[in-house]
Protein backbone atom coordinates (compact mmCIF):
# COMPACT_ATOMS: atom_id res chain seq x y z
CA UNK A 1 0.00 0.00 0.00
CA UNK A 2 1.04 3.47 -0.76
CA UNK A 3 2.20 5.53 2.85
CA UNK A 4 0.76 9.09 2.68
CA UNK A 5 2.54 12.68 3.13
CA UNK A 6 2.96 13.22 7.08
CA UNK A 7 2.23 17.04 7.40
CA UNK A 8 0.98 18.88 10.14
CA UNK A 9 -2.10 21.83 10.34
CA UNK A 10 -5.18 21.68 11.05
CA UNK A 11 -7.70 20.35 7.75
CA UNK A 12 -10.93 20.04 7.17
CA UNK A 13 -12.30 16.89 8.95
CA UNK A 14 -13.12 13.85 6.75
CA UNK A 15 -15.98 13.47 9.06
CA UNK A 16 -17.77 16.06 10.42
CA UNK A 17 -21.09 16.10 12.79
CA UNK A 18 -22.78 19.09 14.17
CA UNK A 19 -25.42 18.38 16.45
CA UNK A 20 -26.37 15.03 15.11
CA UNK A 21 -29.84 13.23 16.71
CA UNK A 22 -30.75 9.85 16.00
CA UNK A 23 -34.06 7.96 17.14
CA UNK A 24 -35.64 5.23 15.72
CA UNK A 25 -39.43 5.27 14.74
CA UNK A 26 -41.11 7.61 17.34
CA UNK A 27 -38.87 6.14 20.35
CA UNK A 28 -36.15 8.57 22.22
CA UNK A 29 -33.04 9.85 21.06
CA UNK A 30 -30.40 7.28 20.85
CA UNK A 31 -27.56 10.09 19.83
CA UNK A 32 -28.02 13.17 20.90
CA UNK A 33 -26.38 16.15 19.84
CA UNK A 34 -23.48 14.97 18.74
CA UNK A 35 -20.57 17.31 17.38
CA UNK A 36 -17.16 15.85 16.24
CA UNK A 37 -14.87 15.77 13.45
CA UNK A 38 -12.40 13.58 12.50
CA UNK A 39 -9.31 14.21 10.71
CA UNK A 40 -7.63 12.13 8.16
CA UNK A 41 -5.43 9.57 9.24
CA UNK A 42 -6.04 9.63 12.53
CA UNK A 43 -6.87 6.80 15.00
CA UNK A 44 -9.80 6.90 16.90
CA UNK A 45 -11.17 4.35 19.64
CA UNK A 46 -14.95 5.27 19.92
CA UNK A 47 -15.76 4.01 23.47
CA UNK A 48 -19.05 3.88 25.35
CA UNK A 49 -20.69 1.16 27.80
CA UNK A 50 -23.51 -1.48 25.74
CA UNK A 51 -26.26 0.72 25.11
CA UNK A 52 -24.20 4.08 24.81
CA UNK A 53 -25.05 4.48 20.74
CA UNK A 54 -21.91 2.91 19.53
CA UNK A 55 -23.26 0.72 16.90
CA UNK A 56 -25.54 3.73 15.99
CA UNK A 57 -22.89 6.28 15.25
CA UNK A 58 -21.19 3.65 13.11
CA UNK A 59 -24.01 3.40 11.32
CA UNK A 60 -24.85 6.83 10.78
CA UNK A 61 -20.63 6.62 9.30
CA UNK A 62 -21.35 4.43 7.41
CA UNK A 63 -24.60 5.09 5.51
CA UNK A 64 -26.51 2.33 6.72
CA UNK A 65 -29.10 5.47 7.67
CA UNK A 66 -30.06 9.30 7.92
CA UNK A 67 -30.33 11.05 11.30
CA UNK A 68 -33.24 12.60 12.32
CA UNK A 69 -31.65 16.04 12.56
CA UNK A 70 -28.16 17.68 12.63
CA UNK A 71 -25.77 17.78 9.81
CA UNK A 72 -23.03 15.11 8.69
CA UNK A 73 -20.22 15.80 6.08
CA UNK A 74 -18.30 12.97 4.63
CA UNK A 75 -15.50 13.55 2.67
CA UNK A 76 -16.37 17.09 2.75
CA UNK A 77 -20.03 16.84 1.39
CA UNK A 78 -23.23 16.61 2.98
CA UNK A 79 -25.07 13.22 3.01
CA UNK A 80 -28.24 13.83 4.92
CA UNK A 81 -29.46 15.53 1.84
CA UNK A 82 -27.71 13.46 -0.42
CA UNK A 83 -29.62 11.79 -3.01
CA UNK A 84 -29.76 8.32 -3.41
CA UNK A 85 -27.93 7.53 -6.25
CA UNK A 86 -24.84 8.64 -4.92
CA UNK A 87 -24.61 6.94 -1.62
CA UNK A 88 -22.60 3.77 -2.87
CA UNK A 89 -19.91 5.94 -4.73
CA UNK A 90 -19.94 6.93 -0.85
CA UNK A 91 -19.68 3.83 0.51
CA UNK A 92 -16.87 2.70 -1.96
CA UNK A 93 -14.72 4.81 0.46
CA UNK A 94 -15.56 3.62 3.50
CA UNK A 95 -14.60 0.27 5.01
CA UNK A 96 -16.32 -1.57 7.36
CA UNK A 97 -15.71 -4.33 9.89
CA UNK A 98 -19.02 -6.07 11.50
CA UNK A 99 -18.53 -7.36 15.04
CA UNK A 100 -20.91 -10.32 13.54
CA UNK A 101 -18.36 -10.43 10.24
CA UNK A 102 -21.31 -10.72 7.20
CA UNK A 103 -19.26 -12.70 5.52
CA UNK A 104 -21.25 -14.10 2.54
CA UNK A 105 -21.40 -17.81 3.75
CA UNK A 106 -21.52 -19.29 -0.16
CA UNK A 107 -18.34 -17.58 -1.29
CA UNK A 108 -15.05 -18.65 -1.16
CA UNK A 109 -13.02 -16.64 1.23
CA UNK A 110 -11.17 -14.68 -1.84
CA UNK A 111 -14.81 -14.47 -3.42
CA UNK A 112 -15.23 -12.27 -0.04
CA UNK A 113 -12.36 -10.40 -0.10
CA UNK A 114 -12.73 -9.72 -3.89
CA UNK A 115 -16.67 -8.67 -4.00
CA UNK A 116 -15.64 -4.63 -3.13
CA UNK A 117 -13.48 -4.80 -5.85
CA UNK A 118 -15.59 -6.16 -8.30
CA UNK A 119 -18.54 -4.30 -7.22
CA UNK A 120 -16.69 -1.19 -7.82
CA UNK A 121 -16.01 -2.52 -11.62
CA UNK A 122 -12.22 -3.48 -11.13
CA UNK A 123 -11.02 -5.76 -13.63
CA UNK A 124 -10.32 -9.85 -12.50
CA UNK A 125 -6.74 -9.36 -13.02
CA UNK A 126 -6.61 -6.47 -10.25
CA UNK A 127 -9.11 -8.32 -8.76
CA UNK A 128 -6.91 -11.45 -8.69
CA UNK A 129 -4.00 -9.56 -7.64
CA UNK A 130 -5.24 -7.19 -4.77
CA UNK A 131 -7.05 -10.23 -2.74
CA UNK A 132 -3.83 -12.27 -3.05
CA UNK A 133 -2.43 -9.38 -1.19
CA UNK A 134 -5.11 -8.87 1.05
CA UNK A 135 -4.75 -12.57 1.82
CA UNK A 136 -1.39 -11.79 2.57
CA UNK A 137 -1.08 -9.21 4.53
CA UNK A 138 -4.23 -10.96 7.57
CA UNK A 139 -2.26 -14.27 7.23
CA UNK A 140 -4.91 -16.50 5.14
CA UNK A 141 -3.13 -16.82 1.77
CA UNK A 142 -3.44 -20.67 2.43
CA UNK A 143 -7.45 -20.43 3.03
CA UNK A 144 -8.51 -18.65 -0.36
CA UNK A 145 -10.61 -21.54 -1.34
CA UNK A 146 -12.37 -22.17 2.25
CA UNK A 147 -16.03 -21.04 3.01
CA UNK A 148 -16.40 -18.84 6.02
CA UNK A 149 -18.60 -21.37 8.14
CA UNK A 150 -14.46 -23.63 8.06
CA UNK A 151 -12.50 -20.55 9.66
CA UNK A 152 -12.64 -19.72 13.12
CA UNK A 153 -14.13 -16.42 14.52
CA UNK A 154 -10.58 -14.70 14.70
CA UNK A 155 -9.87 -15.97 11.31
CA UNK A 156 -13.35 -14.77 9.93
CA UNK A 157 -12.48 -11.45 11.23
CA UNK A 158 -9.82 -10.77 9.24
CA UNK A 159 -11.43 -11.52 6.00
CA UNK A 160 -13.60 -9.07 6.98
CA UNK A 161 -10.92 -6.86 7.89
CA UNK A 162 -9.39 -7.58 4.50
CA UNK A 163 -12.82 -7.21 2.58
CA UNK A 164 -13.18 -4.07 4.37
CA UNK A 165 -9.59 -2.54 3.01
CA UNK A 166 -9.34 -4.12 -0.12
CA UNK A 167 -11.21 -1.25 -2.62
CA UNK A 168 -8.42 1.17 0.09
CA UNK A 169 -10.89 3.12 1.66
CA UNK A 170 -9.82 6.57 3.11
CA UNK A 171 -12.20 5.65 6.14
CA UNK A 172 -12.38 2.00 8.08
CA UNK A 173 -15.00 1.72 10.87
CA UNK A 174 -14.96 -1.24 13.04
CA UNK A 175 -17.85 -2.36 15.26
CA UNK A 176 -16.23 -3.91 18.57
CA UNK A 177 -13.56 -6.39 16.39
CA UNK A 178 -12.26 -7.95 18.96
CA UNK A 179 -15.38 -8.88 20.60
CA UNK A 180 -15.24 -12.69 19.75
CA UNK A 181 -11.58 -13.49 19.46
CA UNK A 182 -9.14 -14.02 22.18
CA UNK A 183 -6.31 -11.77 23.67
CA UNK A 184 -3.28 -12.87 21.14
CA UNK A 185 -5.73 -12.97 18.11
CA UNK A 186 -7.09 -9.49 19.48
CA UNK A 187 -3.51 -8.36 19.14
CA UNK A 188 -3.16 -9.07 15.68
CA UNK A 189 -5.94 -7.61 14.53
CA UNK A 190 -5.27 -4.42 16.47
CA UNK A 191 -1.72 -4.80 14.21
CA UNK A 192 -3.32 -5.18 11.03
CA UNK A 193 -5.63 -1.46 12.28
CA UNK A 194 -2.48 0.55 13.16
CA UNK A 195 -0.58 -0.94 10.28
CA UNK A 196 -3.66 0.19 7.57
CA UNK A 197 -3.53 3.59 9.91
CA UNK A 198 -0.30 3.48 9.34
CA UNK A 199 -0.81 3.99 5.38
CA UNK A 200 -2.90 7.29 5.96
CA UNK A 201 -5.99 5.48 6.69
CA UNK A 202 -9.06 6.99 9.28
CA UNK A 203 -9.78 4.52 11.66
CA UNK A 204 -12.14 4.30 14.13
CA UNK A 205 -12.74 1.39 16.76
CA UNK A 206 -15.51 1.01 18.74
CA UNK A 207 -14.90 -1.20 21.61
CA UNK A 208 -15.57 -1.15 25.30
CA UNK A 209 -12.54 -3.58 26.16
CA UNK A 210 -10.03 -1.16 28.10
CA UNK A 211 -7.26 -2.90 27.07
CA UNK A 212 -7.59 -2.06 23.67
CA UNK A 213 -7.01 1.59 24.44
CA UNK A 214 -4.03 1.03 25.72
CA UNK A 215 -2.27 -0.45 22.78
CA UNK A 216 -2.99 2.10 19.90
CA UNK A 217 -0.93 5.12 21.91
CA UNK A 218 -1.41 8.00 19.49
CA UNK A 219 -5.38 7.20 19.24
CA UNK A 220 -7.85 9.57 20.22
CA UNK A 221 -10.95 8.25 22.31
CA UNK A 222 -14.47 9.34 21.52
CA UNK A 223 -16.29 8.84 24.66
CA UNK A 224 -20.38 7.74 24.45
CA UNK A 225 -22.74 7.99 27.30
CA UNK A 226 -26.58 7.94 27.03
CA UNK A 227 -26.08 8.77 23.33
CA UNK A 228 -23.91 12.19 24.08
CA UNK A 229 -20.10 12.40 22.83
CA UNK A 230 -18.35 13.82 25.74
CA UNK A 231 -16.20 15.93 24.58
CA UNK A 232 -15.30 18.61 27.48
CA UNK A 233 -12.25 20.44 25.89
CA UNK A 234 -13.68 20.55 22.40
CA UNK A 235 -10.47 18.68 20.76
CA UNK A 236 -12.62 16.03 18.76
CA UNK A 237 -14.90 18.87 17.46
CA UNK A 238 -11.64 20.76 16.37
CA UNK A 239 -8.89 17.86 15.83
CA UNK A 240 -5.66 18.54 15.17
CA UNK A 241 -4.72 17.15 11.49
CA UNK A 242 -1.33 14.83 11.22
CA UNK A 243 -1.48 13.54 8.01
CA UNK A 244 -3.13 14.70 4.57
CA UNK A 245 -3.63 12.65 1.68
CA UNK A 246 -0.63 12.54 -0.92
CA UNK B 1 -20.96 -6.16 -12.65
CA UNK B 2 -18.81 -9.09 -13.73
CA UNK B 3 -20.16 -13.02 -14.27
CA UNK B 4 -17.93 -13.35 -11.04
CA UNK B 5 -20.01 -11.52 -8.97
CA UNK B 6 -23.21 -13.33 -10.11
CA UNK B 7 -22.24 -15.90 -7.77
CA UNK B 8 -22.75 -13.29 -4.80
CA UNK B 9 -26.29 -14.93 -4.82
CA UNK B 10 -27.09 -18.30 -2.97
CA UNK B 11 -27.92 -21.00 -5.83
CA UNK B 12 -28.58 -23.47 -3.79
CA UNK B 13 -31.93 -20.92 -2.78
CA UNK B 14 -32.44 -20.98 -6.44
CA UNK B 15 -36.37 -20.90 -6.95
CA UNK B 16 -37.23 -24.34 -8.78
CA UNK B 17 -40.83 -23.74 -8.10
CA UNK B 18 -40.50 -20.60 -10.23
CA UNK B 19 -39.53 -22.52 -12.90
CA UNK B 20 -42.41 -24.52 -12.69
CA UNK B 21 -44.81 -22.79 -12.86
CA UNK B 22 -43.25 -20.04 -15.57
CA UNK B 23 -43.11 -23.50 -17.12
CA UNK B 24 -46.42 -23.91 -17.31
CA UNK B 25 -47.82 -20.45 -17.60
CA UNK B 26 -45.70 -20.25 -21.03
CA UNK B 27 -47.07 -23.66 -21.66
CA UNK B 28 -50.84 -22.46 -21.54
CA UNK B 29 -49.80 -18.83 -23.30
CA UNK B 30 -48.40 -20.92 -26.42
CA UNK B 31 -51.47 -23.27 -26.37
CA UNK B 32 -53.72 -20.41 -26.22
CA UNK B 33 -51.92 -17.93 -28.96
CA UNK B 34 -51.80 -20.87 -31.20
CA UNK B 35 -55.59 -21.97 -30.75
CA UNK B 36 -55.98 -17.77 -31.31
CA UNK B 37 -53.66 -17.59 -34.37
CA UNK B 38 -55.60 -21.21 -35.75
CA UNK B 39 -58.95 -20.08 -35.04
CA UNK B 40 -58.48 -16.40 -36.26
CA UNK B 41 -57.10 -17.95 -39.82
CA UNK B 42 -59.57 -20.67 -39.92
CA UNK B 43 -62.33 -17.66 -39.78
CA UNK B 44 -60.78 -15.61 -42.47
CA UNK B 45 -59.94 -18.77 -44.69
CA UNK B 46 -63.62 -19.69 -44.37
CA UNK B 47 -65.12 -16.38 -45.35
CA UNK B 48 -62.59 -16.13 -47.68
CA UNK B 49 -63.26 -19.19 -49.22
CA UNK B 50 -67.46 -19.17 -48.86
CA UNK B 51 -68.46 -16.00 -49.18
CA UNK B 52 -68.10 -15.94 -53.30
CA UNK B 53 -69.93 -18.97 -53.66
CA UNK B 54 -73.88 -19.79 -53.82
CA UNK B 55 -76.22 -22.63 -54.89
CA UNK B 56 -79.02 -22.02 -57.07
CA UNK B 57 -81.75 -24.83 -56.27
CA UNK B 58 -84.97 -25.39 -58.16
CA UNK B 59 -87.63 -27.83 -56.75
CA UNK B 60 -90.69 -27.96 -59.85
CA UNK B 61 -92.24 -31.09 -58.66
CA UNK B 62 -93.15 -31.50 -62.63
CA UNK B 63 -89.27 -32.84 -63.56
CA UNK B 64 -89.85 -31.57 -67.51
CA UNK B 65 -90.52 -28.11 -66.04
CA UNK B 66 -87.81 -27.95 -63.99
CA UNK B 67 -85.32 -29.31 -66.05
CA UNK B 68 -86.33 -26.33 -68.56
CA UNK B 69 -86.05 -23.93 -65.39
CA UNK B 70 -82.47 -24.81 -64.50
CA UNK B 71 -81.14 -24.42 -68.47
CA UNK B 72 -82.61 -21.24 -68.59
CA UNK B 73 -81.37 -20.36 -65.39
CA UNK B 74 -77.79 -21.41 -66.14
CA UNK B 75 -78.19 -19.72 -69.59
CA UNK B 76 -79.20 -16.63 -67.74
CA UNK B 77 -76.28 -16.47 -64.85
CA UNK B 78 -73.82 -17.72 -67.35
CA UNK B 79 -74.81 -14.34 -68.82
CA UNK B 80 -74.93 -12.20 -66.11
CA UNK B 81 -71.33 -10.01 -65.39
CA UNK B 82 -72.51 -10.82 -61.50
CA UNK B 83 -71.58 -14.67 -62.07
CA UNK B 84 -67.67 -15.71 -62.93
CA UNK B 85 -68.87 -19.34 -63.50
CA UNK B 86 -72.21 -21.58 -63.20
CA UNK B 87 -72.08 -25.44 -63.31
CA UNK B 88 -75.29 -27.37 -63.46
CA UNK B 89 -74.62 -30.17 -60.69
CA UNK B 90 -74.59 -33.71 -61.92
CA UNK B 91 -77.74 -35.61 -60.57
CA UNK B 92 -74.79 -38.59 -60.04
CA UNK B 93 -73.26 -35.89 -57.54
CA UNK B 94 -76.62 -35.39 -55.57
CA UNK B 95 -77.06 -38.75 -55.57
CA UNK B 96 -73.84 -39.33 -53.81
CA UNK B 97 -74.89 -36.51 -51.35
CA UNK B 98 -78.14 -37.84 -50.53
CA UNK B 99 -76.38 -41.49 -50.16
CA UNK B 100 -75.81 -41.70 -46.58
CA UNK B 101 -79.35 -41.08 -45.65
CA UNK B 102 -81.09 -43.19 -48.30
CA UNK B 103 -78.54 -46.06 -48.84
CA UNK B 104 -79.02 -47.64 -52.59
CA UNK B 105 -82.44 -45.95 -53.08
CA UNK B 106 -80.55 -42.71 -53.80
CA UNK B 107 -79.38 -44.91 -57.02
CA UNK B 108 -83.74 -45.10 -57.69
CA UNK B 109 -84.03 -43.04 -61.21
CA UNK B 110 -87.07 -42.15 -60.36
CA UNK B 111 -86.17 -40.52 -56.84
CA UNK B 112 -87.00 -37.05 -57.79
CA UNK B 113 -83.95 -34.70 -57.10
CA UNK B 114 -83.52 -30.73 -57.18
CA UNK B 115 -81.94 -29.07 -59.93
CA UNK B 116 -78.84 -27.64 -58.78
CA UNK B 117 -76.30 -24.87 -59.77
CA UNK B 118 -73.08 -24.24 -58.17
CA UNK B 119 -72.22 -20.42 -58.55
CA UNK B 120 -68.96 -18.41 -58.17
CA UNK B 121 -69.63 -14.71 -57.68
CA UNK B 122 -68.07 -11.78 -59.09
CA UNK B 123 -66.46 -9.77 -56.26
CA UNK B 124 -68.32 -7.34 -55.10
CA UNK B 125 -71.03 -6.82 -52.34
CA UNK B 126 -73.80 -6.51 -55.23
CA UNK B 127 -73.15 -9.63 -57.10
CA UNK B 128 -75.43 -11.74 -55.03
CA UNK B 129 -78.14 -9.54 -55.40
CA UNK B 130 -77.73 -9.30 -59.42
CA UNK B 131 -77.75 -12.81 -59.50
CA UNK B 132 -80.85 -13.42 -57.52
CA UNK B 133 -82.46 -10.43 -59.81
CA UNK B 134 -81.42 -12.27 -63.06
CA UNK B 135 -82.85 -15.83 -61.72
CA UNK B 136 -86.87 -14.02 -60.86
CA UNK B 137 -86.57 -13.15 -64.36
CA UNK B 138 -85.41 -16.37 -66.06
CA UNK B 139 -86.91 -18.86 -63.19
CA UNK B 140 -89.48 -17.69 -60.67
CA UNK B 141 -89.40 -20.61 -58.65
CA UNK B 142 -85.40 -20.77 -58.04
CA UNK B 143 -83.96 -20.40 -55.05
CA UNK B 144 -80.50 -18.91 -54.32
CA UNK B 145 -78.48 -19.63 -51.43
CA UNK B 146 -74.67 -17.61 -50.45
CA UNK B 147 -72.67 -20.40 -48.47
CA UNK B 148 -71.49 -17.11 -46.31
CA UNK B 149 -74.42 -16.19 -45.06
CA UNK B 150 -74.80 -20.59 -44.56
CA UNK B 151 -71.30 -20.27 -42.25
CA UNK B 152 -71.42 -16.66 -41.47
CA UNK B 153 -72.34 -18.09 -37.86
CA UNK B 154 -69.32 -20.76 -37.62
CA UNK B 155 -67.13 -17.94 -39.00
CA UNK B 156 -68.31 -15.68 -36.15
CA UNK B 157 -67.90 -18.50 -33.98
CA UNK B 158 -64.19 -18.75 -34.90
CA UNK B 159 -63.17 -14.64 -34.75
CA UNK B 160 -64.55 -14.79 -30.98
CA UNK B 161 -62.91 -18.05 -30.30
CA UNK B 162 -59.77 -16.27 -31.47
CA UNK B 163 -60.11 -13.29 -28.77
CA UNK B 164 -60.70 -15.54 -26.61
CA UNK B 165 -58.11 -17.42 -26.78
CA UNK B 166 -55.88 -14.22 -27.45
CA UNK B 167 -57.46 -13.09 -23.78
CA UNK B 168 -56.14 -16.30 -21.92
CA UNK B 169 -53.09 -15.34 -23.18
CA UNK B 170 -52.57 -12.13 -21.78
CA UNK B 171 -53.75 -12.95 -19.01
CA UNK B 172 -51.16 -15.99 -18.65
CA UNK B 173 -48.82 -12.95 -19.49
CA UNK B 174 -49.94 -11.33 -16.89
CA UNK B 175 -50.61 -13.78 -14.59
CA UNK B 176 -46.39 -14.60 -15.36
CA UNK B 177 -45.56 -10.80 -14.71
CA UNK B 178 -47.21 -11.70 -11.02
CA UNK B 179 -45.11 -14.69 -10.48
CA UNK B 180 -42.06 -13.14 -11.23
CA UNK B 181 -42.97 -10.07 -8.62
CA UNK B 182 -43.73 -12.28 -6.07
CA UNK B 183 -40.34 -14.52 -7.04
CA UNK B 184 -38.69 -11.61 -7.06
CA UNK B 185 -39.57 -10.06 -4.10
CA UNK B 186 -38.99 -13.18 -2.10
CA UNK B 187 -35.83 -13.58 -3.40
CA UNK B 188 -34.96 -10.04 -2.03
CA UNK B 189 -36.34 -11.37 1.42
CA UNK B 190 -34.44 -14.61 0.97
CA UNK B 191 -31.11 -13.07 0.06
CA UNK B 192 -31.78 -10.06 2.26
CA UNK B 193 -28.59 -10.52 4.37
CA UNK B 194 -26.29 -10.37 1.19
CA UNK B 195 -28.27 -7.64 -0.19
CA UNK B 196 -27.22 -5.95 3.10
CA UNK B 197 -23.57 -6.60 2.49
CA UNK B 198 -22.75 -5.85 -1.11
CA UNK B 199 -25.36 -2.57 -0.93
CA UNK B 200 -23.07 -1.60 2.44
CA UNK B 201 -19.82 -1.98 0.17
CA UNK B 202 -21.41 0.25 -2.44
CA UNK B 203 -23.64 -1.80 -4.85
CA UNK B 204 -26.00 0.23 -6.91
CA UNK B 205 -29.96 -0.39 -7.37
CA UNK B 206 -28.70 -1.94 -10.91
CA UNK B 207 -26.23 -3.84 -10.05
CA UNK B 208 -28.50 -5.83 -7.03
CA UNK B 209 -31.07 -5.84 -9.55
CA UNK B 210 -29.12 -7.31 -12.28
CA UNK B 211 -27.93 -9.89 -9.83
CA UNK B 212 -31.88 -10.68 -9.63
CA UNK B 213 -32.61 -9.96 -13.40
CA UNK B 214 -29.68 -12.52 -14.81
CA UNK B 215 -31.29 -15.36 -11.86
CA UNK B 216 -34.86 -14.76 -13.29
CA UNK B 217 -33.67 -14.89 -17.18
CA UNK B 218 -32.33 -17.90 -16.58
CA UNK B 219 -35.22 -19.57 -14.95
CA UNK B 220 -36.99 -18.01 -17.18
CA UNK B 221 -35.26 -19.54 -20.11
CA UNK B 222 -35.16 -23.23 -18.82
CA UNK B 223 -39.08 -22.69 -18.50
CA UNK B 224 -39.04 -21.72 -22.16
CA UNK B 225 -37.18 -24.49 -23.05
CA UNK B 226 -39.48 -26.80 -21.11
CA UNK B 227 -42.86 -25.17 -22.54
CA UNK B 228 -41.96 -24.58 -25.78
CA UNK B 229 -41.17 -28.78 -25.99
CA UNK B 230 -44.12 -29.37 -24.42
CA UNK B 231 -46.39 -27.30 -26.27
CA UNK B 232 -44.71 -28.09 -29.56
CA UNK B 233 -45.54 -31.69 -28.99
CA UNK B 234 -49.07 -31.12 -27.47
CA UNK B 235 -49.65 -28.98 -30.73
CA UNK B 236 -48.32 -31.66 -32.66
CA UNK B 237 -51.14 -34.57 -31.13
CA UNK B 238 -54.04 -32.05 -31.49
CA UNK B 239 -53.49 -31.08 -34.87
CA UNK B 240 -52.84 -34.51 -36.30
CA UNK B 241 -56.45 -35.58 -36.88
CA UNK B 242 -57.19 -32.59 -38.36
CA UNK B 243 -54.20 -31.82 -40.65
CA UNK B 244 -54.96 -34.55 -43.15
CA UNK B 245 -58.35 -32.75 -43.56
CA UNK B 246 -58.77 -29.40 -46.35
CA UNK B 247 -60.93 -26.50 -46.09
CA UNK B 248 -61.36 -24.41 -43.51
CA UNK B 249 -60.45 -26.69 -40.71
CA UNK B 250 -57.43 -27.61 -42.44
CA UNK B 251 -56.67 -23.65 -42.77
CA UNK B 252 -57.14 -23.26 -39.18
CA UNK B 253 -54.76 -25.76 -37.84
CA UNK B 254 -52.03 -25.19 -40.78
CA UNK B 255 -50.94 -21.39 -38.71
CA UNK B 256 -48.82 -20.05 -41.60
CA UNK B 257 -45.42 -19.10 -41.59
CA UNK B 258 -46.67 -15.73 -39.62
CA UNK B 259 -48.63 -17.80 -36.59
CA UNK B 260 -45.34 -20.11 -36.23
CA UNK B 261 -43.12 -17.07 -36.15
CA UNK B 262 -45.06 -15.48 -33.24
CA UNK B 263 -45.20 -18.47 -31.56
CA UNK B 264 -41.82 -19.04 -31.83
CA UNK B 265 -41.19 -15.55 -30.52
CA UNK B 266 -43.11 -15.75 -27.87
CA UNK B 267 -40.72 -17.73 -25.50
CA UNK B 268 -37.97 -14.83 -26.58
CA UNK B 269 -40.25 -12.00 -25.48
CA UNK B 270 -41.51 -14.20 -22.42
CA UNK B 271 -37.91 -14.76 -20.95
CA UNK B 272 -37.23 -10.52 -21.69
CA UNK B 273 -40.18 -10.00 -19.98
CA UNK B 274 -39.63 -11.87 -16.72
CA UNK B 275 -36.61 -10.47 -16.52
CA UNK B 276 -37.48 -6.56 -17.39
CA UNK B 277 -40.11 -8.16 -14.31
CA UNK B 278 -37.35 -8.56 -12.24
CA UNK B 279 -35.81 -5.47 -12.57
CA UNK B 280 -38.45 -3.43 -12.03
CA UNK B 281 -39.49 -5.11 -8.79
CA UNK B 282 -36.13 -5.18 -7.24
CA UNK B 283 -34.97 -1.44 -8.04
CA UNK B 284 -38.66 -0.52 -7.15
CA UNK B 285 -38.01 -2.41 -3.90
CA UNK B 286 -34.67 -0.90 -3.07
CA UNK B 287 -35.82 2.73 -3.51
CA UNK B 288 -38.00 2.67 -0.41
CA UNK B 289 -34.03 1.25 1.16
CA UNK B 290 -31.26 3.73 1.75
Amino acid sequence: MRRREVVSGRVAGIVQFENVGLRYGQGEEVLRDVSFALAPGEFYFLTGASGAGKTSLLSLLYLAQRPSRGIIRLFGEDVVTLPRARMPGFRRRIGVVYQDFRLVPHLSIADNVALPLRIAGADESDVAEAVHEMLAWVGLSHRATARPVTLSGGEQQRVAIARAVAGRPELLLADEPTGNVDEAMADRLMQLFTSLNGLGTTVVVATHDPQLLRQVKAAQLMRLADGRLLDPTGALRFPPARVSMA
Amino acid sequence: MSTAIARVLDPTRAGRAMVGVLAIMLFMTLLAAAAGIGAGRGAAALGARLSGRATVQLTDADPVARTAAAARALAALRSSSAVTSARAVPRAELEKLVAPWLGSAADDPDLPMPELIDLELAPGDDALATARAVLRRAAPSAVIDSHGAAVAPLARLLRVAAVVAAAAAALMVAASAAVVVLAARAGLEAHRATIAVIHGLGATDIQVAGLFQRRVARDAATAALVATASAGAATALLVRPFAAGSGALGDAVALGAQGWGVLAALPFAFVGFAALVARRTVTHALARTL
